[in-house]
């Protein structure tokens, strides 16, 4: 598949003639971007999802963390073209080893160097993809009546039917899931279920949920991939299927269905690729812990002080959460989705999902 | 009738002798337990041969040594270079409580009370009924002699029990033996402390300890110079007691109370003296031999109302900011401490006393880091090693807010936390002690102020020089950051764009944006005499000791601003230091600085500077004092804003 990468490379030249002009003018070099935070994300009433807002982040060649920094984007978009004009392209883990040969500029972690992969995004508008750089892997896994064709690496077309060509594990979500790469065919289901625990996930693969309440289960794998959100988007907007996303009763969990519904804060630039604003949140709720009686753990400081941030968290000024949050600090406890299972191993299929699905409208009693 | 009860009560009257009245005071004379007993021991035949030696201009050479301890006693044998004493004092010096030549002279010295070296001969001779050896050698040809003492407690006389004639290698000396009741085992280590602080106070003495098993520790001396001696003075009229004032008044000589009052006292001219005649509303002509009590009492309280000019300072000598540092440089070698710094207080003055502190600061190296800072502290010379909670010195110290200056204090107050020796040394003619056992010092409201402006001083010192250094880390980034990481930068980015590597000046100066100053100093052997340079110099008669090192001081000025930049920079020295060649050629050398006016720097330009230094020991100045003048001393690194002298 050949693909234009002029104007990525355009892109790219563009942040290292900014070096270049800055130097020839005697002036400190330095890259600006959008500052990657909670204060800094606004809503996009237009694409319905959480954008970047105005403040912007200097990267500047004035203190030593700056200079390394711009010294790695140097380095990093040099990498980045070398790899279009060779028509290769290396995972993000190969990018940080790569790095070892690049004497000052080499990243101290792969963190590091993802950040930085992020920052091109953002600076340039482009997508990861477009630089040639791709995550580990992605594990996520899809069960349901849904007929996918995929284009394999023999450059074949290849379609899957995600529950009869499929073992338990269920169908992989390849890293990529553009239409060049993937398109849905067939779907004979009522609503996609997101999840956040594999056991959750098995649990209702065992049950037989996806056949009995027609429903596409997907595997999120805790906070889900990049493919994984632009999969659950496509499925929803191509073949109009409501998502509900059923996850543990805690602030990192409500922080993962952000992420699907809202847009992430860190990919933010591209929110409106990823996020699937119709998104409902299922459960568990804190309600859910007072109204079924569940078992419970404390919360720890560091839950308590990530539900409070999620207080001031714009995304999160609806009232359902506010209410929700509340009162998950009053009770100062937190709960898993397997919790559930104290009421039999059916329970969850049987009483927990449907009653949720008819609370949301989704199923009718 | 019965007898009066007062009759009754004189048939128990009587004199007591000194052996009692030794006895009643024996822990305030500091011989309360067999560990002190030891230590006061050596510390008073130790102060005495200090003394000795410094009176006949000896650099004193004083060799302690403990023989034969059991559980019960043990020997202590402490032998001098000193002058020797005739053998017709040996009885009165040794075996005579409260007699001394020293008692009534109005100077710094080691001993106030007198009390002195008879109490250790009268301790050893109460607990171990052992008499006293003492060995004394007065001049080259002649033989010394060798005197064993008894005290007579009734009469407190000295007698001779046995004495000879014997041949001695020193030159002269004197050596005393005395067995006596002490706890060897426990009191070892106090003696070494004990030793080690004396040292650091007399840097010209050199002291060698040889324990009971035969190990020994050597003192050196750090200095070749006596300490400058101190002369006596009259007593200064705020001092005064009532009873000493009418005293003086039946020995002097003049007749009339103005010339009583000039001639009598320290700080009366004639201005100052009619002052008081007149205050007090006494006729100056008045014959002091005729006045009565009252007329003394009025005179004594018109003293404290007329303001009477402070008394001179030449009573007091002081050790000098370079011989403590030296000295704590010395002793503190095992622990390589980051840095020294010491100053010595102007003298003042509390009730008429005159008093100099002086106090040093060692910081870092092996110093534990989490156990509270170790206090030194010494009054005349001599180490105070008791009693350290109830010293003004303690106070001082703990009242000052040490957080700002890197140690750690709960509350900011109290003994600081942190890897730091802090050294006090009070100089006066009265020591304020709590109490006889002369440990620590009365809580005086202008001694203790001095205390804190002189930790103050040295706390500014240590600031300084963590400032400078945590802006020169700061500033070393960014000499990596222009040196490496931008020249790497400009070429990855030409590289991409095919295009030539600009030109990085310009913005390296925008980055460093700083006067950047370094300096090294460097240490050689002296082969020439420097040449003397003079421009501006008030003391010319100034001597100074050429022989030994030159301190060689390197500086590096760096213009990394904008703009071409002209200022003033000044170099301080230590003031016992001779200036020798000086490159470029300064504005102005004083006898404690050297001034340029620099030329103007043009960015990215530098400037060498040097200048010598003699008459220092090696590692008396290592890192210099540096000051701007006419430039924003935010722009400079390395430098602090000249305030002026």
């Amino acid at each position: 598949m050949a693909r234009d990468y002029s104007g990525v490379i355009t892109k790219i030249d563009s942040i290292a003639a900014k070096v270049y002009a800055d130097l020839e003018k005697a002036e400190i070099p330095a890259l600006q971007l959008s500052t990657r935070t909670k204060a800094n994300i606004k809503f996009d009433d237009v694409l319905n999802v959480w954008k970047y807002g105005k403040n912007k982040t200097e990267r500047s060649a004035s203190s030593l963390d700056g200079a390394y920094m711009l010294l790695r984007t140097m380095y990093l978009v040099d990498f980045i073209k070398d790899m279009i004009k060779e028509k290769r392209s290396s995972t993000l883990r190969e990018t940080y080893y790569i790095s070892e040969s690049w004497n000052l500029a080499k990243f101290s972690s792969q963190n590091e160097s993802d950040l930085l992969a992020e920052d091109l995004e953002v600076i340039t508008g482009c997508m990861r993809e477009d630089f040639k750089l791709r995550p580990e892997e992605d594990g996520a896994r899809v069960i349901g009546n849904l007929v996918v064709e995929e284009m394999t690496r023999n450059n074949t077309k290849k379609k899957i039917h995600c529950q009869d060509d499929v073992g338990d594990a269920g169908y992989g979500i390849p890293y990529k899931v553009e239409k060049d790469k993937l398109m849905f065919k067939q779907v004979d289901a009522d609503f996609i279920v997101a999840i956040e625990t594999g056991g959750m996930f098995d649990r209702l693969v065992e049950n037989g949920f996806d056949k009995d309440s027609r429903a596409i289960l997907v595997h999120l794998k805790g906070q889900p991939a990049r493919s994984t959100r632009r999969f659950i988007k496509r499925l929803n907007e191509e073949k109009k299927l409501p998502v509900l996303v059923f996850t543990d009763c805690d602030p990192w969990s409500f922080r993962i269905f952000a992420s699907i519904a809202f847009g992430a804060i860190k990919t933010a630039h591209i929110s409106e690729y990823l996020a699937t604003p119709a998104a409902q949140y299922l459960g568990v709720t804190p309600s859910d812990i007072e109204n079924y009686k569940l078992p419970t753990d404390a919360l720890t400081n560091e839950d308590i002080a990530a539900l409070k941030s999620e207080l001031d968290d714009p995304r999160f000024q609806d009232q359902f959460w506010k209410h929700e949050i509340k009162l998950q600090l009053k009770i100062g406890k937190k709960s898993e989705q397997q919790a559930l299972a104290k009421y039999g191993l059916d329970y969850v299929t049987d009483t927990y999902l449907p009653e949720k699905l008819v609370e949301l409208g989704i199923l009718k009693k | 009738m019965p007898e009066a009860i007062a009759y009754e009560l004189a048939k128990k009257q009587k004199e007591i002798s000194v052996a009692e009245f030794f006895e009643r005071n024996k822990h305030i004379l500091g011989f309360g337990n067999p560990t002190r007993a030891l230590i006061t021991s050596i510390k008073e035949a130790v102060d005495n041969a200090l003394d000795a030696c410094e009176e006949s201009g000896i650099l004193p050479d004083i060799h302690i040594e403990v023989k034969n301890p059991s559980e019960e006693e043990c020997i202590v044998l402490v032998e001098d270079n000193g002058p020797g004493i005739i053998k017709k004092q040996i009885p009165h010096i040794f075996a005579r409580l409260l007699y001394g030549s020293r008692f009534h002279a109005i100077r710094q010295s080691r001993g106030q009370q007198g009390i002195g070296i008879s109490a250790v001969v009268l301790y050893g001779q109460l607990t171990t009924g052992k008499h006293a050896k003492i060995t004394s050698k007065i001049q080259e040809n002649q033989p010394a002699v060798l005197v064993e003492l008894a005290i007579d407690t009734n009469k407190n006389r000295g007698e001779i029990q046995h004495q000879e004639i014997m041949h001695w290698e020193k030159h002269s000396g004197t050596r005393i033996e005395v067995c006596l009741k002490a706890d060897y085992k426990r009191g070892k280590r106090f003696v070494y402390e004990y030793l080690q602080s004396t040292s650091i106070v007399n840097p010209h003495a050199r002291l060698t300890f040889k324990e009971a098993d035969g190990t020994e520790h050597v003192f050196e001396r750090t200095a070749d110079i006596l300490p400058k001696k101190s002369k006596e003075i009259k007593p200064h009229p705020y001092g005064v007691e009532l009873g000493t004032l009418i005293k003086m008044s039946k020995e002097t000589n003049a007749r009339k109370l103005a010339s009583f009052l000039k001639n009598e006292f320290s700080s009366m001219g004639d201005r100052t003296a009619n002052a008081v005649c007149d205050e007090a509303k006494l006729d100056r002509n008045l014959n002091p031999a005729d006045m009565s009590r009252e007329q003394f009492l009025s005179l004594h309280q018109a003293f404290k109302r007329v303001r009477i000019m402070t008394p001179p300072t030449v009573c007091l000598s002081p050790i000098g900011e370079t011989l403590i540092r030296r000295s704590l440089k010395s002793e503190t070698q095992e622990i390589s401490p980051e840095f020294i710094f010491t100053a010595t207080r102007p003298a003042s003055v509390y009730s008429g006393n005159p008093f100099q502190v002086e106090v040093g600061i060692v910081y870092g190296g092996n110093l534990p880091k989490d156990k509270p800072i170790k206090i030194l502290r010494f009054a005349n010379r001599i180490p105070l090693l008791y009693q350290q909670g109830d010293c003004a010195v303690t106070t001082a110290i703990a009242s000052i807010d040490w957080r700002r200056y890197g140690l750690d204090q709960p509350s900011g107050t109290g003994i600081p936390i942190g890897p730091a020796i802090f050294l006090t040394h009070i100089a006066s003619t009265q020591i304020p002690y709590t109490s006889e056992s002369k440990e620590a010092v009365a809580d005086i409201e202008e001694i203790e102020n001095e205390i804190k402006l002189a930790f103050r001083e040295v706390a500014r010192k240590v600031q300084m020089h963590i400032n400078k250094k945590v802006r020169r880390v700061k500033t070393r980034e960014k000499f990596d950051l222009i040196t490496k990481i931008l020249p790497e930068i400009a070429k990855k980015s030409a590289h991409m764009l095919n295009k030539s590597v600009p030109s990085l000046e310009k913005v390296i100066t925008r980055i460093m944006d700083v006067i950047w100053i370094e300096d090294i100093v460097e240490y050689e052997k002296v082969r020439d005499k420097p040449v003397q340079m003079k421009l501006d110099v008030t003391n010319l008669s100034r001597q100074s000791d050429t022989k030994g090192w030159i301190a060689k001081s390197t500086i590096m000025v760096v213009n990394y601003k904008s703009k071409p930049q002209k200022f003033n920079l000044y170099a301080l020295f230590p003031k016992n230091a001779v200036v020798g060649e000086v490159r470029p050629k300064p504005s102005k050398v004083t006898d404690s600085y050297i001034k340029w006016n620099l030329e103007s720097i043009d960015p990215t330009n530098k400037i060498d500077i040097f200048f010598e230094l003699a008459g220092l020991n090696k590692g008396d100045f290592d890192e210099n004092d540096l000051y701007v003048q006419n430039i924003n001393p935010s722009y400079v690194i390395g430098a602090d804003k000249w305030e002026g002298e």
